[in-house]
């Protein structure tokens, strides 16, 4: 069984990835957009998982995404950010439900499932391009890049969730 | 001590999250001093390969617009070539015994970020290192920043710290050619005095200050262009004759005199 989820998250991580890098980095739709697909790895990641470990793990997530692309250790320090934060949304948007052992995220309603997704994505876009760009001028692009980008990896995150649910676990 | 232990153990979630937050951060604000401490770039074995593989994929459904380009920069050539004498053949002699060709294929381009990387499938192996040229049949490209055995990461033309040398064709007003991230056909011209006649449609090639590019490989034509706040210099938008989001073949540029003219220009500086 603890095998299983391993193995499971391992693959969830390697696909995620290849396909992050060599499918939607080059996707540059309308010239700018290009959806971060994998922060669905921090929504599926199990909720009981020991907190280090997970912080951890989203930091190297995003390292090993950041390496794909050139961009220094921006997707890092964005990763590694909603990793710390998604127990403080978790609980802002499942309410005192979440703390409970029996609580499972295909349990909660639809709504609840996608304003988690947004608020990781809004949180994770803020930081990656306020980080990218760093110059306060150029707010209107930030706003304009973290409200597209974040439109277009919500859509093809909630896709993706639908297409491989996580209720046969 | 007690208390101290028990402060960390408390607040080790917190605590890790801030020391890789500051490891991130550190990584991302110390590169911006040029090219000092990119270690990690996608010209490493592991992503340049995975990049080479899915290449040699995708190489297959481009095969036909590859080759109509090919044939269409061995048609200008060739054009050159049989023109040669209404040519002022001089110049292009010497371009052809001062700087020696590397061919290579991209196998990552991106041009949608503020700093953009190109990463090429020839590395040390190769013969290519730091500060080479990198062009492609249009125009130029951009600089080799980083080289592993088999690949190189190139600092794109569309990257907010790339500073190259550039002139008006036909001239000797040169300035510096930077990218402001708004478009990615364009870049911009600046430093090129006020008392310079320009048109629309003039073209823009490579200074000859510059000891990585020979002179007058083509860059782009005169977009539009407006007096700076100073109102003695102008700024020039300049059209790209790449189209940077489909390339493929580049070449690298070696200049086996670079070393001695660094050489001189150090000794120089020595001496003041």
């Amino acid at each position: 069984m603890t095998g299983s989820r391993y193995f499971i998250n391992i693959l969830r991580f390697t696909l995620l990835v290849l396909v992050q890098v060599l499918v939607f980095n080059r996707l540059n739709f309308f010239g700018f957009i290009n959806p971060m697909i994998y922060i669905l790895f921090l929504y599926w990641y199990p909720i009981k998982e020991n907190r280090t470990v997970f912080i951890g793990i989203g930091f190297l997530l995003g390292f090993v995404i950041d390496i794909f692309s050139d961009t220094l250790a921006l997707h890092a320090a964005a990763t590694v950010s909603i990793a710390y934060l998604r127990p403080t949304i978790m609980r802002f948007v499942f309410g005192i439900n979440y703390e409970f052992q029996s609580f499972k995220l295909s349990n909660t309603t639809r709504a609840q499932q996608i304003t988690f997704l947004a608020l990781l994505i809004v949180a994770h876009h803020v930081i990656f391009f306020t980080l990218e760009i760093f110059s306060l001028p150029n707010l209107l692009v930030i706003l304009k890049k973290v409200i597209f980008t974040g439109i277009g990896t919500l859509i093809l995150c909630l896709l993706f969730s639908s297409l491989f649910s996580v209720q046969k676990e | 001590m007690q208390q101290i232990i028990n402060f960390i153990l408390r607040y080790k979630i917190t605590l890790l999250y801030l020391l890789l937050l500051t490891i991130s951060l550190a990584f991302t604000f110390q590169s911006h001093s040029y090219h000092r401490s990119r270690y990690f770039n996608s010209a490493n074995w592991l992503s340049g390969g995975i990049y080479n593989t899915m290449e040699r994929f995708s190489t297959y459904f481009g095969l036909g617009e590859i080759n109509r380009q090919l044939l269409e920069e061995n048609r200008r050539l060739r054009s050159l070539l049989y023109n040669n004498e209404n040519k002022d053949s001089v110049e292009l002699d010497t371009v052809a015994l001062n700087y020696t060709l590397i061919s290579a294929r991209i196998i990552k381009n991106s041009y949608s970020n503020q700093d953009n990387y190109i990463t090429i499938n020839k590395g040390k192996n190769q013969g290519v290192a730091q500060d080479m040229g990198v062009i492609s049949a249009l125009g130029i490209l951009g600089i080799v920043e980083k080289t592993s055995n088999n690949y190189a990461a190139v600092q794109s033309i569309l990257n907010t710290k790339s500073n190259l040398n550039a002139k008006i064709k036909g001239t000797n007003y040169f300035g510096s050619l930077t990218w402001n991230t708004e478009r990615f056909d364009q870049v911009q011209l600046e430093d090129i005095p006020r008392l310079v006649p320009l048109l629309v449609g003039d073209t823009i090639v490579t200074g000859a200050m510059s000891s990585i590019f020979p002179e007058n490989i083509p860059i782009g034509i005169i977009k539009k262009f407006d007096l700076n706040t100073s109102q003695s210099f102008y700024r020039i938008d300049v059209q790209l004759f790449n189209d940077m989001t489909n390339l493929k073949n580049v070449y690298i540029i070696d200049n086996p005199s670079r070393e001695e003219i660094l050489e001189l220009e150090n000794d120089l500086n020595n001496d003041r």
